[in-house]
């Protein structure tokens, strides 16, 4: 290291921070400067590989742990209850003793937080020494180094199932078009394959890959957190730009598959790769319950602050009262009393110390411990596993369970969390002519053959229809794999072997499209080409069990979306294999076993917005630029060219098939099926070079890249010709019906927001149960605004004349509301919403269709403000995230189509109906739990808290404790903190079944449930009543005796515990051994304990002196006489208003009984 | 943490691979067991009438009688009290009350006379009792030094802090320190028994034994032990403020001088409530045919030292029998019998709705 001057330094971390900040980066390959010191690198700014996600270091743990913690305002009121019994006129314990609860609590954290650390430290540790091959110039090779030493600018080299060590531009790899294919299934939880592209031209890469002739500059933009965006570009020395976008970039934790090694420069690295940034952490959400709680803490600091102020003004009064000094009241040092004013000043402080656990700090560290424990039971329940895909239900927000019991409005999406999401091609739609598809069925087939024999001699028409088999086949990302191989956990000689079987398949293809060009030019011989590639098909239509060939048997199709894959496999069952798929070219094995092999000019990606997706190939023997597009109806409709020329001019038949396509299609979506349309279009070559000069400018582009990539699309996107459409269905889930009457009888409004069209929803509506054949169900299609206030208006009119009829008294209206976008849009505009908001309170379910994801997440805002209601949305899709993440709990179905939803979600099951299970019994539980444990605990506090109160009133206010303060801190801190843990954690106030079978017993937690308002302080006024006879029965039995201070509370404290004990005894539905051993125990060892300490205790603890106190008085029956009269005493009004209520609730169980019968 | 989850995705796909199951991937499926189902065999108390009216009526069956067994040794317990105060004119103390401040030295004697009207049998409690005397302040309370009265030497010659200010005057250090030992109760009350012949017989008062054994033999010490000669041991401390006497000079009873005084002992015992009474002596029953106090007229004799009228405090004394109860007290006995009857009562109007929901219950069952 040599010396530089500071000046330097400031001024290189200076510009260090304006290369990080800058929003182009332009990096060089570290290359040239290998071996040189750092500060002449040219990539030294940016972070290293090596990752640190530790929060703590060794020397700093304590103090920054403490800073940590003392953010938590618990901690600090702790702290400062300590800080007041530092202070002499204030204190009313032993300074020393009083710090006791606080570093438990704190060092109980720290330990928890220190072993979190360590866990992290030492998975940095594995993953920053995980090896990866670096080029090196020296050595001219790729030399294994660790993950730490990976920095920008190197060239890493990456191999089959390994894991990507940080963000990396592929350059090469081994794979002839430069593909690889990544699993980011450790990133997003998907997985399928993903392939990515090299970025070619910027390297030598024949005949051997040389990192070194890599001269360009690399420009990126500022690390984000977008995993499926990453703009860029590589400059080369000669000034010419190559586009890099996503699809070049490998991300740091995915793992390399079915490519034996590939290449790439380091953009990020470490804490600025993608998946880093991604990594935010738990979300911490806030549970109602929880506001609600902090609300009662609040009241209960008021609570605290009024018998303080009592307290002090107590102690005024009784000063002023006195006449002279008396002997009992002791100067302080100084010899001189404090002024009554200044005296009770004083002692409002110390009363604040001394009745402190009146705030509940403990019932925040129980409430977690409770809360754990139910995610416990929650994962645990064997009902909520899934057998099929062996997955558990997962919890990641780990605090809103009690939230589960209070849902009032679902949001669901339909496709995949109603529907299995499994799609299986039912019928389509061929030029006009409706065919229906079943599995092993030879109809079809026949059908087909039928159709194609009849109409053999016109080419054209079966042209059209090979067209259509053709692009089911080629339109789409599907990415070929091999059935057999393991594609996870295959070892690396296993996986060299399939890759190199699929990497000569291509080869052999090109070598016959090649031949094919040389011998079938002339165009007659095309055609007879394409006759006898179509005969088999007609002659001997393959079925299902009759399958080609070996090869094309154990392909599998790995898609992004289910309905792809139907439709490769569609294509498949009906002779057009899909055999290979690389950027480039597309192989399909024709029925009559030939393989044709396209060229792939360009794909255009699916995105929202043009609800399509278009493959441009180069057919191999007409060497026609085709292109084949495939979308939602409404989506091609509005682009159809002219009518399918030659089958007009052939059939002389004016019938517009885009009109009876159209038929069908409202057909298929009126059974339910999923409709995507099919079209082509044949490009000419001068079109089709124009137009690539704008494609590849556009994806050039750094700014606004999307933008011009989807208008290049939408250019070429026109005068489609239609082929055809297909039907998918998609069926329920099992039990969705049953799960959804469960869920309504409970009290929850379901709603369906799907991006189908109106005709599926309310299909699947009826189907599921949702839409009942007596219920009104209406229907808004408005396209102005005008009617859709019209529609609005009315029925609420309706409505309300309904709900005015007298006849109409106990029955509600059955009313049901279908709404598509457009219209829910213009209904959700200001002027209209508190107009929809009042007509959807009425509604039973609302069916929203063809809403967008922000629309989805809107809705449920909506709602939630406007009706101040629980929500929970849940979803399976990316398009659900925004709807998941706006609700009060979000719930991601895992199922076919990826993770994002459930990687955004809190809860995250596999099937839909685990919801029944979910809410009407954990979520019921968790809320009755928790609610009744947070009263337990504030009224316990109280109960307690006041004996000591009480006992100022008989102490001239000084804040005397005659209770040893060691036995106060047990107290809480041992004798009566498990039983109402275990109270939360355990206790079921209903049993499972008979929360499955009656489900309106879920409506106790909806709106404020159990815990409300007059809940908290009823069981505060108990808590005062208790406290009050607990302490006033041992007070009027030793009112004027001999009995000394500690051997008062002593009573006291015993009839206390089993006053909190038995009243907890009295709220606990259910005793199981567990019960009974906490509650024994605990009663044990308040005895053990308390004898133990009063036997060894000589002078330990001035000035209280619990030297055989509790022995003595165990020796005296008038001990026992007053503990059972205060407890009874204390328990009588609870324990009869009980039984009232019983005896209430179950006379109102009969009647209802009675009415219902 | 993107980065452990993967690492910890690799290890759980290892453990598939290479566990004994080998294909088996049923790995995730959660135990099937009671506790973790929540299914453990559970009680469930169901309130019915078939339990909770015996529960009521054994309360009340149970509680009425003890009560009046309370009630009754309570009444049997005979208690006998004088105001020695001196505040009232009329009172024979009322010159002793007058001039009396802590400073002074002289003792002012005033003799009460009473009678009692029945006759006490077996032992008899001699109690003085105390007013408006906070002895539960909580400074007072603190105002001790526990080891120093434990005999601890190093405390004998260092009071605790928490004696100040009466831990140490002109740098010596006060044996016993504190506010509690300072304000020690020194009123001597004596005893004499007005013979129908005239003559007036002392009565034997008992100073032994009104201490808790486990203080007198535990808690307090002598420092340098029992048998030590107190006067050396204490040489080099004063006595309280307000003392007369120093500590060792309490009783001439070796076995009840210095900190095992029982009087102290008793005294330092800080009382509850602010109006407490303390054991001061004991009458024995001496003669298995002769009540220990017989019917009569009595005279109390009090040296009195104690200034109580300058916080309005009063002073008593106290004659009572005790049983296996303590004292006399009679609301426990009352509170028994009472909650008893409540209980009673209750499963009475608990009956009764029972009854009347109870048919409701069966017609309900009829219709369905």
């Amino acid at each position: 290291m040599t010396w530089r001057s500071p000046l330097a330094l400031v001024r290189d971390a200076l510009r260090g921070q304006r290369a990080r900040e800058n929003e182009l980066r332009s990096l060089e390959s570290n290359l040239p400067y290998e071996g040189l010191e750092k500060g002449k690198q040219p990539n030294r700014y940016f972070t290293s590989n090596a990752i640190k996600t530790t929060k703590y270091s060794l020397l700093f743990f304590i103090p920054m742990n403490l800073y940590e913690q003392f953010h938590r305002l618990a901690n600090l009121y702790f702290v400062g209850l300590v800080i007041l019994n530092f202070i002499p006129q204030v204190n009313a314990f032993q300074p020393e003793i009083a710090l006791i609860p606080i570093c438990v609590i704190l060092s109980l954290t720290a330990m928890k937080d220190a072993w979190e650390d360590f866990r992290r430290y030492q998975s940095d540790r594995k993953l920053n020494n995980m090896p990866c091959f670096i080029y090196s110039r020296k050595e001219k090779q790729f030399v294994e180094r660790c993950w730490k030493d990976v920095r920008v600018g190197d060239f890493v080299k990456v191999v089959c199932n390994e894991i990507i060590p940080a963000d990396l531009l592929l350059l090469y790899t081994s794979d002839p078009n430069g593909v690889c294919h990544i699993e980011t299934a450790n990133l997003d939880g998907e997985t399928n394959l993903k392939q990515r592209t090299a970025v070619s031209g910027v390297c030598n890469t024949h005949p051997k890959f040389e990192p070194e002739s890599f001269k360009g500059i690399v420009v990126c933009e500022k690390p984000n957190n977008n995993l499926n965006h990453f703009k860029g570009y590589v400059e080369k020395p000669d000034k010419q730009k190559v586009g890099a976008g996503i699809e070049s970039l490998l991300l740091r934790g995915c793992t390399v598959r079915n490519t034996d090694h590939a290449v790439g420069f380091v953009v990020y690295a470490g804490h600025e790769t993608k998946s880093m940034l991604n990594n935010s952490g738990p979300r911490y959400k806030r549970s109602k319950l929880e506001r609600r709680l902090n609300i009662d803490v609040f009241f209960c600091v008021i609570l605290l602050f009024t018998m303080c102020l009592i307290g002090a003004l107590g102690h005024y009064l009784w000063l002023n009262a006195m006449p002279v000094v008396p002997p009992y009241l002791v100067p302080p040092t100084s010899g001189q009393l404090d002024s009554p004013s200044l005296a009770s000043f004083y002692m409002f402080f110390t009363m604040i110390i001394l009745l402190q656990i009146l705030i509940p700090i403990s019932l925040y560290v129980s409430i977690e411990l409770v809360k754990i424990s139910q995610i416990f039971f929650i994962t645990n329940d064997i009902d909520l596993y899934d057998e099929e895909t062996d997955s558990r239900i997962q919890c990641k927000a780990l605090n809103i369970t009690e939230d589960l019991g209070q849902i009032e409005y679902i949001f669901s999406d339909k496709t995949g969390t109603l529907t299995e999401n499994k799609m299986v091609f039912r019928r389509c739609s061929i030029m006009g002519t409706e065919y229906p598809h079943k599995e092993n069925d030879g109809k079809l087939f026949q059908k087909i053959s039928r159709t194609s024999s009849s109409s053999l001699s016109h080419s054209q028409k079966t042209d059209a229809y090979l067209d259509f088999f053709l692009a089911l086949a080629i339109c789409n990302t599907v990415v070929v794999s091999m059935a057999t191989s393991q594609r996870r956990r295959v070892s690396a000689q296993n996986a060299g072997s399939i890759f190199k079987f699929c990497k000569r398949k291509p080869k052999r293809n090109r070598t016959f499209t090649e031949d094919s060009e040389e011998h079938f030019q002339p165009s007659g011989q095309t055609e007879g080409v394409r006759t006898t590639g179509l005969q088999p098909c007609s002659l001997h239509p393959p079925s299902l069990s009759d399958k080609p060939a070996l090869t094309s048997d154990n392909l599998r199709y790995e898609a992004e979306s289910p309905d792809e894959a139907a439709l490769v496999y569609a294509a498949k069952a009906y002779g057009f294999t899909l055999l290979s798929r690389t950027p480039d070219s597309v192989s399909v094995k024709l029925p009559s076993g030939e393989v044709l092999d396209f060229e792939v000019l360009d794909t255009l990606t699916f995105d929202s917005n043009r609800k399509r997706m278009s493959v441009l190939v180069r057919h191999p023997i007409t060497k026609e630029y085709v292109l084949y597009t495939k979308g939602a109806d409404f989506a091609i409709m509005e682009l159809l060219g002219t009518p399918y020329a030659g089958m007009l001019r052939l059939d002389g038949n004016k019938k517009n098939i885009a009109t009876v396509t159209q038929r069908h299609l409202d057909c298929y979506a009126k059974e339910g099926l999923r409709t995507l349309c099919i079209a082509k279009k044949v490009v000419s070559e001068a079109v089709y070079k124009r137009w690539s000069v704008d494609r590849k400018k556009a994806m050039a582009a750094i700014e606004d890249r999307e933008r011009l990539v989807m208008d290049t699309a939408v250019q070429l996107e026109t005068n489609l010709t239609l082929l055809g459409a297909t039907g998918i269905e998609d069926r329920l889930q099992e039990n969705v019906p049953d799960t959804i009457q469960a869920l309504r009888e409970a009290g929850i409004k379901v709603w369906v927001l799907t991006g189908d069209k109106p005709e599926t929803a309310v299909n699947i509506g009826y189907a599921c149960g949702l839409l009942e054949d007596e219920d009104l169900v209406i229907n808004m299609a408005a396209v102005f605004q005008i009617t859709c206030t019209n529609i609005l208006d009315c029925t609420l009119e309706e409505v309300r004349r309904y709900n005015a009829d007298p006849r109409n008294v106990d029955t509600t209206l059955n009313m049901s509301l279908v709404i598509d976008g457009l219209t829910l849009d213009k209904a959700l505009s200001p002027d209209l919403l508190d107009r929809f908001v009042a007509l959807v309170k009425h509604c039973r379910s609302v069916l929203c269709c063809r809403v967008t994801p922000l629309q989805k997440s809107r809705v449920v805002k909506v709602i939630r403000e406007k009706l101040k209601v629980m929500t929970l949305a849940a979803g399976d899709g990316a398009n659900d995230v925004n709807m998941i993440q706006a609700a009060d709990i979000g719930i991601g179905i895992s199922g076919q189509e990826g993770m994002q939803a459930v990687m955004a979600s809190d809860f995250a099951i596999s099937r839909f109906k685990h919801l029944k299970k979910l809410l009407l019994v954990h979520g019921h539980w968790c809320y009755t739990r928790l609610a009744n444990m947070i009263i337990y605990f504030f009224y316990k506090n109280v109960a307690y808290v006041n004996l000591l109160f009480w006992y100022q009133f008989f102490c001239g206010f000084s804040a005397t404790a005659m209770i040893d303060y060691w036995l106060m801190i047990f107290f809480n801190l041992f004798f009566t903190s498990l039983p109402p843990i275990m109270f939360g954690i355990m206790d079921k106030d209903i049993s499972a079944e008979m929360l499955l079978g009656v489900p309106e017993l879920y409506k106790t937690g909806q709106g404020e449930g159990d815990y409300r308002f007059t809940t908290f302080w009823v069981s505060i006024l108990d808590a005062f009543y208790q406290s009050l006879v607990c302490f006033f029965v041992p007070y009027l039995v030793y009112q004027d005796s001999d009995i000394d201070m500690f051997t008062f509370g002593t009573p006291l404290n015993t009839s206390a515990l089993f006053i909190i004990l038995l009243h907890l005894s009295i709220e606990i539905k259910s005793w199981t051994v567990v019960h009974w051993i906490i509650m024994l125990g605990s009663v044990a060892l308040y005895f053990i304990v308390t004898l133990a300490y009063s036997a060894v205790c000589v002078t330990c603890n001035p000035p209280s002196n619990p030297y055989w106190i509790l022995q003595s008085q165990m020796e005296d029956p008038m001990f026992y006489l007053i503990c059972i009269l205060s407890t009874v005493v204390a328990l009588l009004p609870r324990m009869y208003i009980h039984l009232q209520i019983y005896y209430y609730g179950k006379a109102t169980i009969s009647r209802t009984g009675v009415n219902q019968h | 943490m993107m980065a452990s989850s993967y690492s910890a995705k690799d290890e759980d796909g290892h453990i598939t691979v290479s566990g004994p199951g080998g294909g088996t991937l049923r790995n995730k499926k959660p135990e099937n067991t009671a506790f973790k189902q929540q299914r453990l065999p559970a009680w469930q108390p169901i309130l019915t009438a078939g339990t909770v009216l015996p529960a009521f009526f054994i309360i009340g069956l149970i509680f009425i009688p003890i009560g009046i067994g309370l009630y009754v040794t309570s009444n049997n317990i005979k208690e006998f009290e004088i105001d020695y105060t001196g505040d009232d004119t009329s009172s024979p103390c009322y010159n002793c009350a007058q001039n009396f401040s802590w400073n002074n030295t002289k003792s002012c004697t005033c003799i009460i006379p009473f009678q009692l009207d029945q006759p006490y049998e077996s032992n008899v409690f001699m109690y003085y009792g105390l007013s408006n005397f906070y002895q539960n302040h909580r400074r007072y309370v603190k105002s001790r030094d526990d080891s120093q009265l434990n005999g601890n030497i190093d405390s004998l010659k260092k009071p605790s802090k928490e004696c100040e200010p009466y831990a140490s005057v002109d740098n010596k250090p006060i044996a016993p320190c504190g506010a509690i030992a300072n304000s020690m109760f020194n009123d001597t009350l004596k005893l004499f028994y007005n013979d129908p012949n005239g003559t007036s017989v002392p009565i034997l008062l008992t100073s032994t034994g009104i201490a808790w054994w486990t203080d007198k033999h535990v808690k307090f010490r002598n420092p340098g032990g029992n048998n030590a000669n107190l006067t050396a041991v204490f040489q080099g401390t004063v006595k309280p403020v307000n003392w007369h006497r120093p500590v060792y000079e309490l009783d001439t009873d070796p076995e009840n001088n210095g900190f095992i005084n029982e009087d102290f002992i008793v005294w330092m015992r800080t009382a509850a409530l602010p109006t407490f009474r303390k054991l001061y002596r004991i009458i024995q029953k001496n003669n298995n045919m002769a009540p220990t106090l017989p019917r009569g007229n009595y005279t109390l004799v009090v040296d009195y030292n104690y200034p109580v009228r300058s916080f309005e405090g009063r002073k008593r004394m106290i004659l009572s029998t005790i049983s296996w109860m303590g004292g006399k007290n009679p609301f426990l006995g009352i509170a028994y019998i009472t909650v008893g009857s409540v209980c009673f009562f209750l499963g009475v109007v608990l009956l009764v709705i029972h009854h009347k929901y109870g048919n409701r219950n069966n017609s309900a069952n009829i219709s369905n």
